[in-house]
């Protein structure tokens, strides 16, 4: 009984003196709050990362920035948050979760419309997308990419102008809680197309997408923080210092973002 | 079936020595329960309830929440009563496995239903692509919400109806028959008169379970204020931007909640035995 009780003690990650290879350093967990954009590129940087650092376990927590925010307000335990726009950061920089200046930028990226595969509505340019019986899909305004969405669409507004916003809200079929949301609506033929980020629609090749001409274009600044609550400053700099290096960057951009100019 | 408290069902304990043993693990528990809800309905009182309670984005969250969950409890009675009788009084092969596919959604985690509800009557899904032949599309209306909240409730109120049928003497019936009523005066004069009460109780718990109904919601049918932004939808979207509408909105789903459990624990009360 004794035999089995430890046995089960040492299964618990938190007793790691158990172990049998007592060389490694202390296993350590660097929890990482991600907008859902990053999904891709996070885990194959989290994964190098591991490589990299051996004990080190990285762990994510993918969804809104908007979300992700919340719940570190209220008392989600995270070491590193990597948002898609400044506000949240800022959120957070205000509560006094992260420093005044911690924040770095560390990528861009820019919207597009994707549609479902075969495009079965027949769109072909922007303008479509005020066609009458389209069912558009666009991220709740309290996203990040939702409140960019809105904002490309004022831009395209003046552009072809006669109540074009207008009409193609009137299109929106649902507001989802984040981008892959969106993506998987648009994937799954539930909707005529969706508007995205760039890395979304790189991570989804299947799917046709209608490019967003650039002065219409919002460009998106991803901001990367250590939390001062981070168990161990140092890894979560280290983290961040690696998302920077030209190694980082460039799997990033491999996933369709765009380097901070 | 809750035995009546009557005093004779009471145990007369002469050691009282031994009572923390019951009382602080259930204490833990009744302040785990407890507790949250009591820090709702401060941090309500603390702000302008009414005026969050009241605000275009709650009222149209509940109006949609009352109209889809009402609909669906609807639905679940006028066709949920003749399978429950169904089920508590033919003999038929295959009616365990039918009992079980009924059962089946009330332990099914939401989102598993809001996934299985889009393979199926999706755009492109299983029937749903037959659908779209009539033109009929499901997925982000208000009917798709109406599904997926009648998907999770209606097995509580057959399962409910079922129990009820099952209790009333066969014998009954039979003498109902003999004297000559027919169909519906058996069901109107002797059927739903005695079994009115699992009725009424499976019909409101069919409906708390329509209330709250979120996973298969916000998967199936989206969300768009007014058409498929139920309260739970709001509350989860309010979290983030206006904790304050999220807070309030949650406080009249407790409340509607409380309201309705009340009724039915009268119900279970007044059950003649």
């Amino acid at each position: 009984m004794n035999k089995f009780l430890l046995t089960l003690l040492c299964l618990t990650p938190l007793l790691s003196a158990c172990g049998v290879s007592t060389v490694d350093p202390a296993p350590q967990t660097l929890t990482v709050f991600a907008a859902a954009s990053l999904t891709g590129a996070f885990d194959e940087i989290g994964r190098n990362f591991e490589a990299a650092n051996p004990g080190v376990e990285v762990r994510f927590n993918f969804g809104g920035s908007h979300t992700l925010r919340a719940q570190i307000e209220h008392g989600a335990r995270a070491d590193v948050f990597a948002s898609a726009n400044a506000e949240e950061m800022e959120a957070l920089v205000q509560g006094g979760f992260v420093g005044a200046g911690e924040a770095e930028t560390f990528l861009a990226n820019r919207l597009v419309v994707i549609l479902p595969p075969g495009n079965p509505a027949g769109l072909e340019n922007l303008s479509d997308l005020a066609g009458e019986g389209i069912r558009l899909v666009l991220a709740a305004r309290e996203a990040p990419v939702g409140n960019y969405s809105v904002q490309a669409l004022d831009r395209l507004d003046k552009t072809f102008g006669s109540g074009f916003k207008g009409r193609v809200l009137a299109n929106v079929v649902s507001y989802e809680n984040d981008v892959k949301q969106v993506v998987v609506k648009v994937q799954l033929g539930e909707a005529d197309a969706g508007i995205v980020y760039a890395s979304d629609a790189a991570a989804a090749p299947e799917l046709p997408s209608i490019e967003i001409p650039a002065e219409a274009n919002v460009v998106a600044a991803y901001p990367l923080a250590a939390l001062d609550q981070a168990q161990s400053p140092a890894l979560a700099r280290d983290f961040i210092a690696y998302v920077l290096s030209a190694e980082g960057q460039s799997i990033l951009q491999k996933w369709g973002f765009l380097p901070v100019k | 079936m809750r035995p009546r408290r009557s005093p004779s069902h009471r145990l007369v304990k002469p050691d009282t020595r031994s009572d923390w043993l019951f009382v602080l693990p259930g204490l833990a528990l009744v302040v785990t329960l407890g507790l949250p809800l009591l820090a709702l309905f401060l941090r309500a009182a603390g702000g302008d309830f009414f005026s969050h309670a009241l605000s275009g984005t709650a009222l149209a969250a509940l109006k949609l929440s009352l109209a889809t969950s009402l609909t669906s409890v609807l639905i679940s009675v006028l066709a949920g009563t003749p399978l429950a009788y169904i089920l508590a009084r033919w003999d038929f092969r295959g009616r365990a496995a039918l009992e079980l596919l009924i059962d089946l959604p009330v332990v099914l985690p939401p989102s598993v239903a809001g996934l299985a509800l889009l393979i199926a009557f999706g755009r492109q899904g299983l029937f749903g692509s037959w659908l779209a032949v009539f033109g009929v599309s499901l997925p982000f209306t208000t009917a798709a919400v109406v599904i997926a909240q009648t998907f999770v409730s209606a097995p509580l109120f057959v399962r409910a109806a079922r129990i009820g049928f099952a209790g009333i003497d066969p014998q009954l019936e039979e003498a109902a028959h003999v004297e000559g009523a027919n169909q519906w005066q058996m069901f109107s004069r002797l059927m739903f008169p005695l079994a009115g009460r699992a009725f009424v109780s499976g019909a409101i718990l069919a409906w708390t379970r329509a209330l709250g109904e979120f996973g298969a919601t916000i998967l199936f049918a989206g969300n768009l204020e007014g058409v498929t932004q139920t309260m739970p939808l709001a509350i989860y979207l309010g979290f983030e931007r206006n904790l304050d509408v999220a807070v309030a909105l949650s406080v009249v789903l407790v409340l509607v909640s409380l309201v309705l459990l009340a009724v039915m624990r009268q119900l279970d009360e007044d059950r003649v035995y």
